[in-house]
This record gives C-alpha cells, structure tokens and sequence, in this order.
C-alpha cells in the first residue's frame, strides 16, 4: 500500500521541482541587483525603462487585435464546417495544426518573399501595413489553439437544432451567427483568447524578422545587454502568462453554470 | 384552396427514395398529425414545410405563396423540436421574445406579448429563469411559446412530447390541442405514438416508407382502416385470410366457417382470397347474436393483461385474439376449450392489400 503511494508522489515531488527551481532561481537572481541585499532594483529598472512599456503596449494591442481577427475568423469557420460540411472537419483540423509543424520562421520567410515591397501586394511596405501582417501571422500561430477551444465549445451545444430554431423564429446568418452560436460558446472563445495572448507576447521570431518594436525582441535585446534585467523580466512574462492561464481557469468554472446545453 | 397545399411532393437522398407522391391540403386552423414508423419520412416532410430541406419535385404553399424554395426565415413557421432546442444563453422571457426581436419588433410591443404568452403556458413565475433551471416539460411549454409568440401562419411540431415522461406528455397533449385551438393556429404534428395521434388530431396522415397509407380523422382511421398496414399500425388487429363466397353478399368463408360483412368486396370475384381484419375489442365470447356473425373454434392461449384477459382461439389456418373483462364471478376459459365467438358484420373490415400472408 504504502510503496504504490511512494511512486506517484515521488513522479509528482520531481515534476515540481523540474519546474519551480530554476523559476525560483531566476527570481532569486533577479532580486539580487543592490550587492549584498535583496531588492527589487531590476523590477525598478525595468518598469522605468520607456521602452519595456512600449513594446508591452504594442505587444498588447497586437494581442488584442489578434484575438479579433481570430475569433471573426475561427468561429464562423468552425460553426460553418459543423453544421454544413462535417465531412470536411479532419481536413481543417489538419490544417489548423499546420502552424504547429512549420516553423515559425519559415511562415515568416514566406511572408517575406510574398509580400515585400516589390510584390503584388507589399504589405511590408510601410509600419501600419506590416503590423498588419504581423497580426495575421500571429493569427496563423494561434490558430491550433483557438480552433481546438472553439471547435470542443461548439461540441457542447446542439448546434443544428439551435440553428434551425433561430431560423424558424426568422433570424438571418449573422444575427444566429451572433445572437445565437457566439454567446454560447463564449468561454471557448475566452480560452482561445488568452492563450493567443500568451502566445503574442512572448512571440519573438516573427516580430524580430519583421522588424516590429514587440515585446519579444525587446527582451531579447534587454537579455543580450544588461545581467539582472532578463531575469525580472522573465519573472514578469512567466506571472503576466500565468495570470492568463489564471483567467482561463476562474471563467471557465464561473460562466458554466450559465452557459452550459439544456439535457 | 387550402392554407396548407403540400402538392405530388417527392424527396429523394442519393438512391434513396424518402418522401413520395405527397398530396396534403390543410385548413386554416386546422391540426393534422403525422403518423407512421420510424424512418417513415415523416421528419422529412416537415422539414421541407418548415423549408428545412427542399423538395426533390413538388410545390408547397402556404396562404396561397409558393414557398417550395423559401429560406426557412422568410416562410413565418413556428417550429417545436424534439430536443426543446431552447437558446441556453437567453431567459425563458428572451426565448420566447427572440422571434419578434429579430421582426424588429417595438420594445413596448415585446414585453407585453412575451407576458401574454407565459400566460398562456402558466409559467409567468418562471420569466428570469435559465432553460438549464427548467424541467423537460417546462422547457418544451417554453418552447411552444417561442414557436407561437410572433404568430406564424403554421406550427410545425416534430415528435415534441417523445422526451417527455408519460404523466407530463398526456397533460402537456392536451395543453397543445387547447392552445392550438384557442388561437386557431393551423399546425402539422408528427409522431409515431398512435395514441397521441388519435387524440389530438382533426385528421391523421398514417405514413409508410415515404408515401401516404390512409388520411382521415381519427375516429375513420381507428374503425375503417383502408389497408392492413393502418389496421395494424393503429391498434393492434386480427387479420385472416377469408375466401370470397358471394361478393355481392359480402359472403365470405373464413377456414369452412361462414362470415358476412357489411363492408364493400370492391369486385371481388368468387373464390378470390382477401384479407379481413377484426380488432380484439369487437370480438365476444358466446353465441351470434341476431344477424351477426358467429364462429367456433379452440382456445390456444390465456392472457391475463390486468383488468383484460385477451384470449386467443384457432379456427384453423387463422387465429383470432379476442379481449374480454377480467371478472372474479366469471372463471375464464381454458385451454383447449372450445369455444364461440360473435362479432358484427360491421366489425368485420375488408382491407384493401390482396396478398394475404
Ligand atoms: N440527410 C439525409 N440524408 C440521407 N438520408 C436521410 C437524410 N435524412 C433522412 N434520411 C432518411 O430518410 C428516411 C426518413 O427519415 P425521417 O427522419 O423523415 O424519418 P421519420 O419518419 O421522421 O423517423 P423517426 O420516427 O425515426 O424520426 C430515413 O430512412 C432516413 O435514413
Ligand atoms: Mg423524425
């Protein structure tokens, strides 16, 4: 009995560690700027730095518009295959999984050559076009993600029928598109959403290739030049990426009380 | 012309042949169930009413429009589904407001009609509920509400009670029927229950494999069925093979015993084998009374359902089951008796079908 507790607790001791110790690490070493004494001088000098705040609030409104463009995307796309074209759904899950097999600099190199400023379509030709370039590339690498969350939400409901009702009672594609189907799978959505945040913010291959001011080559940049800095500033993604993962958690158990299908 | 012209609608899936030679003229006001079997096309049918698929050949009308390739969201229909098909982010007052919100409906003209309509399910107490706080019956009055709230020209109703536990499907049977009459809603209900189609019904469509068996109100169906598939799928039934002595007569011998029925032969020569059918309830023990029809024969088997002992006797080639009260002052037959029974030449139906097997 008591040696058939021993493993799994001992499997479970040594994942723990494997993951908090060199966080702990790091946030001890990030503490350690003053000689001597413990402080949160590093913290301290990464938040006065105008450029840390910068590149967050860039990486944050890209995020944000990624999420847009992802869900206008992917709901629809998901609600469409379930309802009209189920025997098409492995292909697009397939497809969707893409992203996770090619390389983020390989996408980036396409785009590159695709769209530079000599193409049919030069999307890196000036700042705003190329931030919206990096917005559909990032919507690319989110995308195994916020497909596999809404899809599963969409599972939960009885989309068909739900369809037809809304039909019947005279409503239109969008209004059961955004009346019906998105309210119901908000908390899908809301999953999909933050961890296409953590994904955009900690994002570097892309955005440093295509010369954008994010929040990935910044840290990159801080790393390569000061010694305690990176360490707060690795402290500071881990917490802001747990904290999503904290959101996922609290509205996925609070809103399914009201969201879950009738039995 | 009717509200309703369901005209030589035809629906074909591949090879697969569903509905076919649909002919149905609806009344204003009218209810008329669908009745037939699982897998009979019945769900099909009115899914191409509702405009849920489309017809293969045919045209449908409603109030004298073609609506045969009208979306379903321009034909005004309110649906009931099976599986109640409530919209699990509203309120039961913002279910039962979707349809004329989306008509772009005046505020002030929703609130009132939404009451107006829990009113008339008398569920008012149960407005801010979720459909997930509701229970089956409940959920489907709410249902119905939705469907009728922003007054379609038909209801349409598929098998909206097969969910439901049996005390709450009689209620909420009657519920519907008091409902549809008071508002005077022409409506189509389908279901495989004949119970459920015999009480509710102006008129009955009996459906088999995609066509039309028999239509008819309730009470010719149950006693005339035209064919041995309505016979048998409406209440259980004898059926016998019975060859053809005097069809002017409506002679007919059934195993060498004579039997005459009121009923037409339809040109049935002499010597000619028909099938005819007698239900369990039109059958007694005992001599014929005058101008009746009268047949002996063994009793093969006893079987107590209750307050109902149903009895099986063998004249022959055929058996008949025949039901009789259980009384504690009379003890019922044995095996092996022989017995007589009586029934009327009324109760003695000539169904339309030739083979006899
Ligand atoms: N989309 C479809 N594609 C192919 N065949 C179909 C389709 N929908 C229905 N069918 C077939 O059509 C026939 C009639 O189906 P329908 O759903 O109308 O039956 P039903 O009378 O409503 O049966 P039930 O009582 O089981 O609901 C069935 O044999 C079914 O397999
Ligand atoms: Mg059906």
């Amino acid at each position: 009995m008591k040696s058939e507790r021993f493993g799994p607790w001992l499997a479970m001791v040594l994942g723990t560690l494997y993951f908090v110790v060199p966080l702990i690490a790091t946030f001890e070493f990030s503490l350690r700027k003053r000689r001597g004494v413990y402080s949160f001088d590093a913290y301290a000098s990464v938040f006065s730095d105008s450029r840390f705040i910068e590149s967050f609030g860039y990486s944050t409104f890209i995020a944000l518009l990624t999420i847009v463009v992802g869900v206008l995307l992917v709901v629809p796309t998901a609600y469409v295959i379930r309802l009209r074209m189920p025997r098409m759904r492995p292909i697009v899950e397939f497809i969707t999984l893409l992203p996770l097999v090619i390389p983020a600099i390989v996408i980036v190199f396409g785009y590159l050559r695709l769209y530079n400023s000599s193409s049919f379509l030069p999307l890196t030709g000036t700042a705003r076009s190329t931030d919206l370039l990096l917005v559909f590339a990032y919507v690319v690498l989110a995308m195994p993600y916020m497909y596999r969350a809404v899809d599963t939400g969409l599972r939960a409901i009885d989309v068909k029928t739900l369809t037809e009702a809304a039909e019947s009672l005279g409503a239109s594609w969008w209004t059961i598109l955004f009346k019906v189907i998105l309210p119901n799978v908000r908390v899908a959505v809301l999953s999909g959403a933050f961890l296409t945040f953590a994904i955009v913010i900690g994002e570097f291959t892309i955005a440093s290739l295509l010369n954008r001011p994010a929040f990935g080559p910044y840290l990159q940049l801080v790393g390569a030049n000061s010694a305690y800095e990176p360490s707060a500033l690795a402290v500071i993604a881990f917490v802001v990426t747990w904290a999503c993962m904290g959101l996922i958690q609290l509205f996925g158990s609070g809103i399914r009380g009201s969201s879950a299908a009738p039995r | 012309m009717a509200f309703l012209d369901i005209s030589s609608v035809r629906k074909v899936y591949g090879q697969n042949v569903v509905v076919q030679d649909f002919n149905l003229a609806v009344e204003r006001g009218e209810f008329v169930s669908f009745l037939g079997p699982s897998g009979c096309g019945k769900t099909t049918t009115l899914r191409m009413v509702a405009g849920f698929e489309q017809p293969t050949a045919g045209t449908i009308r409603i109030g004298g429009k073609d609506v045969t390739y009208l979306p379903p969201n321009q034909r005004n229909i309110g649906m009931v589904f099976q599986a109640y098909a409530l919209f699990p982010n509203m309120t039961v007052a913002d279910n039962i407001g979707f349809g004329l919100k989306v008509a772009k409906k005046p505020a002030a003209e929703i609130g009132p009609r939404v009451k107006e309509m829990l009113e008339l399910i008398k569920l008012p107490h149960l407005a801010d509920r979720y459909p997930y706080q509701l229970s089956g019956g409940q959920q489907q009055r709410v249902a119905l509400a939705r469907a009728i709230a922003n007054k379609p020209q038909v209801l349409l109703l598929d098998e909206p009670l097969s969910a439901l536990d049996a005390k709450i499907r009689v209620s909420l049977r009657e519920e519907i029927r008091t409902l549809q009459k008071a508002l005077g809603i022409t409506t189509i209900f389908v279901t495989h229950d004949q119970e459920e189609a015999l009480s509710m019904s102006d008129r009955i469509v009996v459906m088999s494999e995609g066509r039309m068996e028999q239509v008819g109100d309730p009470f010719d169906i149950y006693n005339y069925p035209k064919t041995r598939f309505v016979a048998g799928f409406v209440g259980t039934l004898n059926t016998l093979k019975a060859r053809v002595l005097d069809p002017g007569a409506g002679k007919l011998s059934i195993d060498g015993q004579e039997a005459v029925t009121s009923r037409p032969l339809n040109g049935s020569p002499a010597d000619s084998i028909r099938t005819v059918a007698l239900r369990p309830e039109a059958v007694a023990l005992g001599e014929r009374v005058n101008g009746g029809n009268g047949l002996s024969g063994t009793i093969e088997e006893v079987g107590f359902l209750g307050s109902v002992v149903r009895i099986k006797v063998r004249l022959g080639e055929n058996a008949i089951s025949l039901d009789t009260f259980n009384s504690s002052s009379v003890t019922p037959p044995k095996r092996g008796d022989t017995v007589s029974i009586a029934f009327t030449r009324d109760d003695l139906l000539v169904l339309e079908d030739n083979d006899a097997h």
